[in-house]
């Protein structure tokens, strides 16, 4: 039994490819800092390239030149030659002090550009780093309005976002490569930045600043889309938990509140008010369980409540004995939280 | 030129009687057997140790990369977990950088300046004995915990507050904090006696303008460590303090700041980087020389970038914290800086390829492998200056776009060199040479192996691949590039083998070297292969900068020096006048013990606070034997002074 329970979420792991998301790569940018940066990197590279091929044929050039015989000493030093190699060194290195003049000036100018998308942003989200998952909340000014899930961020196509970054344990670092460079979440300090995506699509982010046991999975997704599909989703997150009218999610909303769940997760208008794990009031509607770790279906869901530990060794959640009947009903009732 | 260079040295010094050599013998020769082990303070002796250990580290470290190489080759590989990958991993950063590049090139820098700058022993011959020994029990110290599933797993930087008590138990993070401070006495110890040998102990007619580069170079890096080592220092001990003691000095609960930490660690760290790779500058350099069969062209200038680099070295440590949010003109300041010190190094190369290319090169090992250098350490020079512009540092930071940085960095900027070093002076040090045949072996399957290695992880590092993760999914892509990066660090394994077979082979099948194999032109192949234990019978007189080929023939030398005693030959600092004749130490226990007792408080530290309490009464115990006089010198010194005190009545 417990093996095949192993093997299942084995095959589980192994499948784990199914959330659709664009090409993770900073050369593929969809946005406007990834994409000075692209081009910053494509100047660099080129400049790189050219400096390299030049020092390596000269390099070789005077490898095939004549040998000495073997430990011979050089009686053939001209003055004419010494002053021929001083005239190039000087040039060569007056060209070097040229080139990353030129290096530096483009860095600045693109450091400064970056700069300018600090207007009035769109939105403001939090994003709280814990190990190894990522809090995110949505700011507003009125309490009810605010929105609160996990590693997951939804924003409107062409807007800037702001945001702010804090850590609840060690240092994180939030990245997302299609779209801008990172930025560390450092306890005791308030950092921030800002991210802006030209195109809709589903932006994958990992955690960069090793944290700890499972740094390797600690992912977020970003998902940019038209204003209106935002629109609708952010009025959606904002609703509390719907209530279940099928017996076996209503049987699920009683393992969660009556079982260790609770303790941890809280699902609005329900008892489970826990603060420590990620909220769940929409789990149903997320790309990824487990900080990207597994796509969210029922089956990868009950495998992760049966055993995280095996699929991520050393994450804060416990594994949870409960009977199968219950697991379903579980999984029922968390499916239905869209 | 110089017609004798390459025959018998010891011809050379005039009119020496070999009863005057016999007697040299007799006083400098080591003592035998188990006690005269132990009680070395030869620096040919305590560098060859050191070179030794270090490779041994090197092959720790190595074993290390391979198995994170095996567990990455593949998406979802289960070869590690996460817990034993995290140790493995920063094992091998912690090994590579404390347990092998700074000592091996401190090693090698003990084994040959003082024949470089013609004198006997490194001015504190017990001191650097202590400064080995407590290297080899850091390493054991480290090893020993590692072996019992508590070595260090935060990497070789150990964050803070990751590492701070609320996050890290056990006691892997103290073994880490006591190691640094193991390798921190160690390094200073070395600086200490490097500093002071090439400023009291060089040859009459070594002026700072006669110096060889490397020895150079191991001056400048010792100038370096004094700064950067006291920073690390101070950060390990508070970490260790905050996690032993319940001081907060990271903790940001308390008031403390976890930035802090980086900004110490740093203010060491980028620092490091050159310590290990300006003795490598200094290896070229000489490699260059001796088989261009000419001087270095424009030795001002390269002295001149050693000394740059030294200097702008300490100001870039904060382009390791670019992603902190610094400051806008921080960021410049440290951009600017970073970008500058591509300068000196470029300034270099070209001076090594005008000097290729004004003399007649010899294309031996050592030579290939300096090209190798250029080739190779290139590719990490430039993507160094593009990591110091902040927002292309921002998306490759952290990722294997860095991760192929450094390796560049390190492998091709000190690794080359410093193979070359060994094809060099292995004849110097063991009296043959090493196989050309497998040099070259181990050359190509090098060059290869790193850039199969290393190359595709750029492109890694820019799809996102962060460093320090012990596995990925399918998803992502990267099982491909990562196979490859994998198959490369097989070929590095069969390259170093080639090493290895060679490095042993060698010291009995080698073909004879004679004192001086390539016909260099520094001081330590005037003597024989390997040097007697007194290193000359005469001390040399340096008449130019280009050493022995400007010698015609003779070679003149002061005299003077007792036979029947360790003496040293003390010139001035800047013209180098003999000042005064320097008895140095006679073997004995006093390093070793002391070692012990640090290394005894400093593990009992971990566990306790009384350990250091106890173990700073307790090493008084060897700062006694250290002190005690010897008997023999003691009763000889009263027989000189009585005589003395005779002479004038004598006279009257």
């Amino acid at each position: 039994m417990r093996l095949r329970h192993h093997a299942t979420i084995a095959l589980l792991l192994w499948a784990s490819s199914c959330v659709g998301y664009d090409h993770q790569s900073a050369l593929d940018p969809a946005g406007p800092q990834a994409g000075s940066v692209h081009g910053l990197w494509y100047l660099m590279l080129g400049i790189s390239a050219g400096v390299y091929v030049v020092v390596v044929a000269a390099l070789l050039l005077v490898i095939r030149r004549r040998q000495a015989h073997p430990l011979e000493p050089d009686e053939t030093r001209s003055r004419d030659r010494e002053a021929r190699a001083k005239r190039v060194v000087v040039i060569a290195g007056a060209v070097t002090v040229g080139v990353l003049f030129v290096v530096l000036l483009a860095d600045l100018a693109v450091a400064r550009g970056l700069t300018r998308l600090a207007t009035s942003p769109a939105l403001t989200i939090r994003v709280t780093g814990h190990q190894w998952w990522w809090d995110v909340e949505y700011e507003d000014s009125i309490p009810q309005r605010r929105v609160r899930l996990a590693n997951e961020i939804h924003l409107p196509v062409g807007q800037p976002v702001l945001v702010k970054l804090q850590s609840h344990d060690v240092i994180h670092s939030f990245w997302v490569p299609n779209l801008a460079g990172k930025r560390d979440l450092i306890p005791g300090h308030h950092t921030e930045t800002w991210i802006r995506a030209d195109r809709p699509g589903v932006y994958r982010s990992q955690c960069a600043e090793f944290c700890g046991l499972q740094h390797a999975k600690m992912a977020l997704y970003v998902v940019a889309e038209p204003r209106d599909q935002f629109d609708a989703w952010i009025a959606r997150q904002r609703t509390p938990a719907v209530t279940p009218n099928d017996t076996l999610a209503i049987r699920g909303k009683g393992v969660l509140e009556s079982g260790s769940c609770a303790l941890c997760h809280t699902v609005t208008s329900t008892l489970a008010r826990g603060l420590v794990g990620p909220n769940l009031t929409h789990v149903g509607s997320r790309l990824s369980l487990a900080a990207g770790t597994l796509p969210n279906t029922p089956g990868y869901l009950a495998g992760w409540i049966a055993d995280p530990q095996t699929i991520k060794p050393g994450a804060q959640m416990p594994p949870n004995s409960l009977t199968p009947e219950d697991l379903r009903a579980l999984v029922a009732y968390l499916s239905t939280l869209r | 030129m110089a017609t004798t260079i390459g025959t018998d040295p010891l011809t050379l010094p005039p009119a020496i009687h070999d009863e005057d050599r016999k007697t040299l013998h007799e006083t400098w020769e080591p003592e035998r057997g188990f006690k005269g082990w132990v009680r070395a303070v030869n620096h040919k002796t305590v560098g060859k140790r050191y070179i030794v250990t270090a490779l041994v580290f090197l092959l720790l470290g190595g074993l290390e990369a391979a198995a994170l190489r095996m567990q990455l080759a593949r998406p979802d590989n289960t070869l590690l977990g996460p817990d034993r990958y995290n140790q493995v991993f920063s094992m091998h950063g912690t090994t590579m950088m404390f347990l092998f590049a700074v000592p091996i090139m401190t090693a090698i820098g003990i084994y040959l300046v003082p024949l470089m700058i013609g004198t006997r022993n490194v001015a504190y011959p017990r001191l650097n004995a202590l400064g080995y020994w407590t290297f080899l029990l850091g390493g054991v110290f480290l090893y020993t915990f590692f072996a019992m599933n508590s070595g260090p797993d935060a990497g070789w930087t150990s964050y803070t507050p990751l590492t701070g008590p609320q996050f890290a138990n056990g006691k892997r993070i103290d073994v880490w904090a006591q190691l640094v401070t193991f390798t921190e006495i160690a390094a200073l110890i070395a600086a200490l006696e490097m500093v002071m040998t090439v400023l009291k102990m060089r040859a009459p007619g070594m002026t700072f303008r006669r110096l060889p580069l490397f020895v150079w170079a191991q001056f400048i890096t010792a100038a370096m460590v004094m700064f950067a080592m006291p920073a690390v220092a101070t950060g390990s001990i508070m970490l260790g303090a905050d996690r032993l003691l319940a001081t907060h000095f990271f903790n940001h609960a308390e008031g403390g700041d976890a930035l802090l930490y980086q900004h110490l660690f740093w203010f060491f760290g980028h620092p490091e980087v050159y310590i290990i790779f300006l003795p490598a500058l200094g290896m070229v350099s000489q490699i260059v020389g001796t088989f261009s069969r000419r001087p270095v062209f424009g030795y001002p200038v390269m002295v001149a970038a050693l000394l740059t680099t030294g200097f702008i070295g300490f100001g870039l440590w904060v382009h390791h914290m670019f992603a902190t949010s610094v400051h806008m003109l921080s960021q410049s300041f440290f951009t600017a800086a970073s970008t500058m010190i591509a300068i000196p190094t470029g300034v270099q190369i070209f001076c090594w390829i005008a000097t290729l290319w004004l003399g007649r090169p010899v294309w031996k090992t050592p030579l290939l492998f300096v090209a190798g250098f250029v080739v190779v350490f290139m590719i990490g020079g430039l993507s160094g200056v593009m990591l110091a512009s902040v927002p292309f540092d921002a998306q490759a930071h952290d990722t294997y776009f860095v991760v192929a940085h450094l390796h560049y960095v390190l492998l091709g900027g000190a690794l080359f060199p410093l193979f070359g070093a060994f094809y060099y002076w292995y004849p110097k040090v063991v009296g043959r040479l090493m196989s050309e045949r497998l040099g070259k072996w181990h050359f190509w399957l090098l060059l290869i192996g790193v850039n199969v290695t290393f190359f595709p992880q750029h492109l890694l590092g820019l799809e996102g691949m962060t460093r320090r993760i012990y596995t990925y999914s399918e998803a992502m892509g990267w099982g491909p590039l990562n196979l490859v990066s994998t198959v490369g660090a097989v070929i590095i394994v069969a390259g170093m083998a080639m090493f290895a077979v060679n490095l042993l082979w060698s010291v009995r099948h080698g073909e004879d070297a004679g004192a001086n194999p390539w016909g260099a032109d520094t001081l330590e192949w005037l003597t024989t292969s390997p040097p007697p234990p007194y290193n000359f019978v005469d001390t040399p007189v340096v008449t130019s900068r280009d050493g022995l080929w400007a010698y015609d023939g003779e070679v003149p030398v002061v005299t003077g020096l007792h036979t029947d005693r360790p003496e040293v030959l003390v010139t001035s600092m800047m013209d180098t006048r003999p000042v005064y004749r320097h008895e140095m130490p006679e073997p004995t226990y006093a390093p070793l013990v002391m070692a012990v007792v640090i290394a005894g408080m400093l593990a009992a530290g971990i566990f306790t606070p009384w350990g250091v309490v106890v173990g700073t009464f307790a090493i008084v115990i060897p700062f006694y034997i250290w002190a005690w006089p010897d008997r023999g010198q003691h009763a000889r010194n009263l027989r000189e002074e009585k005589q003395r005190r005779a002479e004038p009545e004598m006279a009257s």
